[in-house]
């Protein structure tokens, strides 16, 4: 039995402690925002928020989550949309869309730590994948999410 | 993409076999528009043809039968009905319609047939007739080539317009006005004098018995309140979100898993195997499927561990389980010197010189991968109905009538009993036009009846298992006439070796025997005035299977035509640019495209030692692009690619910002390939794995971008999704020399 609080919940899973965080995400708690990608870490589609922290949550045991909080897209501001949400929208950010709940995860992060990110900032620690291109539209859409988070504060 | 062509082989035959005379042929263009009653019409809805209905919570449902990749062609299609509605645009929604013959897609047909656009005359007129007629037979739904708006274009329109007119005529029964008193207004019916008399949602209840009337006249360009607009996307807010379904994300009732374990070697199979120990929990079984063998359970990461380490099995090798990419190059380096040519064609008239200067390339592009962002899936249920099995399909896919197809024929259950849903696709650039997954998914949904399963390949089974874009070899050769002061060019001539996509996929989805013909794409003629043009395609046979990958043949042709054309500009000492504008004076709309990606990019101004300029052009799907590239290499050997100006003349534009934003993903898409992109084999398998070994661009090496769209007052709608990947590579090999010197004539571009 692994006990983590999941989005604002407490969740309690019977699964194998070498179990991969996205798994018992997509599994068994039936959470499918974060995504497969790759399933070594290269890729980000998976990524969530661990403790705050952003984590490939396809390369994580479950067993290192006990005791942990754990957020995917779908808990990051409950039913209202995060400021960077809002700027994904404002700036037509995606295209496909697969890889952008996880990149959308990475870029929350990076404002916490960094509320104002230069472009070669924002390159360095986003280094996930979109296969369909839309990076120029990310670059602008942080920027964007930036000046709405130093607004709200 | 393009996928047709060997279809049309067959179905060029039935044709001759006597459907012509039955007119199955929708006879006018509204017979397109479908019964009211067939868009799955609910409670509290009510149908204004096949393609649109109103609900009563006033919105606009528009069907949309092509899949949404990303390309954004769920907005274009909304935004075509939209405008001759009249609707607001935050009344719009899609939904994916069910399978009929009048949601079919004509122009992916009449692009797969085997000619280039510059072709005309009465054989090119018959097989266009052809396959719009036999487009309408079979209402082929499938989504590629970069036709959806091409196909859409009028049709859409004019099923916004008759939506119209049935709300005005209901509307005008309802409040007792006459119809020429109202007008219909950000969508809602008003007198023409003023004053709202209902909105959609109130004419629901009142439409029913109307018959929908010829089509008043369409809107003049002018007139347009919404098309060439950037509306927001449709999609968008879903996956921000993340609420998109994906075929991933599918979650039925007793839902099982499987991972699936490919075998090795191209057109191997699992002769047997044997499970190490006890099925672990999570894992309620393994079983052959076409192509290799699927554990299924509950986990499908349990599932997939377990065909990792926990079963062995006795492969069935494939036809070349030796082959290595090595050994394959000299194959195709036979056949360049000696292979007889599928395809030959001369444009100009050749002069025969006594003495000539030669100037002569050889050029290669690797096998390459699609590695959609989403990893390959389907979900497939098999129900027993009454003494029947009923197949049921969840699938990110391009072609729902083909996934039905197959479906059908695996599961031995007629058509009418199978249905496929498409869900959102992370990605498909080509790749999810194939088959193979729905084979696998219904054969394990067939070992456990009632149940749905889905199949999900690993990253590395996606790799390993792909329809790849050919590897391609190409030899150029050009003759200048040295006898004045000034060299001259005589002659071009391109030598090409690459495999056939659209033969291979005729063979494999509907069985036909290979016809060894060049896949279209890979032999449409440079628009250049060359004095004369030689074009010879060999087709070699291969085990190795190849696919649609986007843009198909342009991807690496326009690598080879327009590397050349740069170094033909440094054999005659002239400029690239300046070189390309003279070869183009007849064509005015390549010529303006050219001239305003090299103004934007501002070509000739100058830039710092290490660093260059280079430019290609490209006309595919109907559009033209022209690219410039802007490189910096440090230290000799670090390419970066700083910036990319990119001119495009598409016709008509629905959407500007998803013009643009198509644009961009294609070159990305493009320059992943040129700047990392290569499958090599090993031992009659792929040697690449994950993104860790056939890595994408990511944000640290994706330049900035600018997008400049160019009217020419063309009336004819190109596509949007693919024309942007070609002219990206050529554009960065060109700049690398520009930059240092180095003529780089293989793809992936390496320095060191």
């Amino acid at each position: 039995m692994i006990s983590f609080t999941i989005n604002g919940q407490p969740a309690r899973v019977d699964v194998e402690a070498e179990k991969p965080l996205l798994w018992v995400l997509r599994e068994d708690l039936n959470i499918t925002g974060p995504k497969f990608g790759c399933g070594v870490a290269s890729c980000g589609a998976c990524t969530v928020h661990v403790d705050g922290v952003a984590m490939r949550s396809c390369s994580m045991a479950a067993s290192d989550v006990e005791g942990k909080t754990v957020t995917t897209i779908e808990g990051l501001a409950l039913g209202q949309l995060h400021a960077v949400q809002k700027a994904w929208i404002e700036e037509q950010v995606p295209q496909c869309g697969y890889c952008q709940p996880g990149f959308i995860m990475s870029a929350v992060a990076l404002l916490k730590a960094n509320p104002k990110p230069t472009d070669k900032d924002i390159d360095e620690v986003l280094s996930n994948i979109c296969r369909c291109g839309t990076y120029s539209a990310i670059r602008r859409a942080v920027h964007r999410a930036a000046a709405l988070l130093a607004g709200a504060s | 993409m393009k996928k047709w062509t060997r279809r049309m082989a067959i179905i060029g035959g039935v044709a001759g076999g006597g459907l012509l005379g039955v007119g199955f042929w929708f006879a006018r263009e509204r017979d397109r528009l479908g019964d009211r009653k067939l868009f799955n019409v609910k409670p509290n809805e009510a149908g204004l043809s096949g393609w649109v209905k109103i609900t009563r919570d006033n919105g606009v449902v528009v069907a949309v039968p092509r899949a949404e990749m990303g390309q954004g062609v769920q907005t274009a299609l909304a935004m075509l009905v939209a405008e001759e509605m009249d609707a607001r645009w935050n009344q719009m929604r899609v939904e994916d319609p069910p399978e009929h013959g009048v949601y079919r897609n004509v122009d992916i047909l009449i692009d797969g047939l085997p000619f280039s656009p510059e072709e005309q005359g009465t054989v090119v007129d018959v097989a266009h007739w052809m396959a719009g007629k036999l487009g309408g037979v079979l209402g082929v739904s499938a989504t590629g080539g970069s036709t959806s708006v091409r196909d859409a274009w009028h049709p859409m329109r004019v099923a916004g317009a008759v939506a119209r007119d049935l709300l005005l005529r209901a509307a005008s029964r309802m409040a007792s006005v006459p119809v020429t008193d109202l007008v219909v207004v950000d969508g809602e019916v008003r007198r023409k004098a003023g004053g709202r008399v209902a909105t959609f949602g109130q004419l629901v209840d009142h439409v029913g018995d109307l018959s929908s009337m010829p089509a008043p006249p369409l809107k003049k360009p002018s007139e347009f309140k919404l098309i060439g607009k950037s509306l927001p996307r449709l999609d968008i807010p879903a996956k921000v979100l993340g609420a998109a379904t994906f075929g991933i994300d599918v979650r039925r009732p007793n839902l099982l898993y499987a991972a699936v374990l490919n075998a090795p070697t191209f057109g191997g199979s699992a002769a047997g195997f044997k499970v190490k120990g006890n099925l672990p929990k999570g894992v309620e079984t393994v079983i052959i499927v076409p192509g290799g063998i699927a554990a299924i359970g509950t986990s499908w990461w349990r599932a997939n561990k377990l065909l990792q380490e926990g079963v062995e099995v006795q492969w069935q090798p494939g036809p070349e389980p030796t082959l290595d990419s090595a050994t394959l190059w000299r194959r195709y380096e036979g056949l360049m010197q000696d292979g007889k040519p599928a395809l030959t064609r001369t444009l100009g008239e050749e002069k025969k010189l006594a003495t000539v200067r030669p100037v002569e390339a050889t050029y290669r592009a690797p096998y390459l991968a699609h590695t959609t962002m989403e990893p390959m899936n389907c979900t497939a249920q098999v129900t027993r109905q009454g003494d029947k099995n009923a197949v049921n399909v969840w699938m990110p896919n391009q072609s729902p009538t083909l996934m039905r197809l197959i479906a059908g024929k695996t599961a031995d259950v007629p058509q009418a009993q199978v249905t496929v849903r498409t869900t959102f696709l992370g990605g498909g650039f080509g790749r999810r036009a194939e088959v193979d997954l729905v084979r696998q998914a219904v054969t394990c949904a067939m070992a456990m009846p009632e149940r749905p399963v889905q199949v999900l390949w690993s990253r590395e089974q996606d790799i390993k298992h792909d329809y790849y874009r050919p590897m391609a070899l190409a030899r150029w050769r050009a003759e200048l006439d040295t006898s004045g002061g000034t060299p001259k060019l005589v002659s071009v001539a391109k030598r090409q070796v690459a495999q056939s996509p659209a033969d291979q996929f005729g063979a494999r989805v509907v069985g036909l025997p290979s016809q060894g013909k060049p896949e279209g794409n890979a032999v449409e003629n440079p628009p250049y005035a060359f004095p004369f043009y030689r074009l010879e395609a060999v087709v070699p046979d291969g085990s190795v299977p190849v696919g649609f990958w986007r843009s198909v043949g342009h991807s690496h042709s326009a690598f080879f035509d327009e590397s050349f054309v740069d170094e033909l500009a440094g054999a005659l000492k002239k400029d690239p640019f300046e070189f390309r504008r003279e070869l183009l004076a007849k064509n005015p709309r390549h010529l303006k495209v050219l001239e305003t990606a090299a103004k934007e990019a501002g070509w000739g101004t100058p830039l710092p030692a290490g660093s260059g300029r280079g430019i290609a052009l490209r006309a595919s799907f109907g559009s033209i692009v022209a690219q410039v590239a802007e490189v910096t290499v440090a230290d000799g050997k670090t390419l970066h690619v700083k910036r990319v100006t990119c001119a495009i003349d598409c016709g008509p534009v629905v959407n500007p910002a998803i013009v643009r934003a198509q644009m961009e993903s294609g070159i990305i898409y493009g320059l992943s390939a040129a700047l990392y992109g290569e499958i090599t084999l090993a031992n009659g398998a792929v040697e690449q794995s994950n993104f860790t070994d056939y890595d994408a661009v990511r944000l640290a090496d994706a330049p900035a971008m600018t997008v400049h769209l160019v009217d020419t007052g063309s009336s004819a709608i190109g596509g949007v999704g693919e024309p942007g990947t070609p002219p990206i590579a050529p554009a960065v090999a060109n700049a690398v020399f520009a930059a240092t010197g180095k003529r780089l004539r293989s793809l992936p571009l390496r320095l060191a």
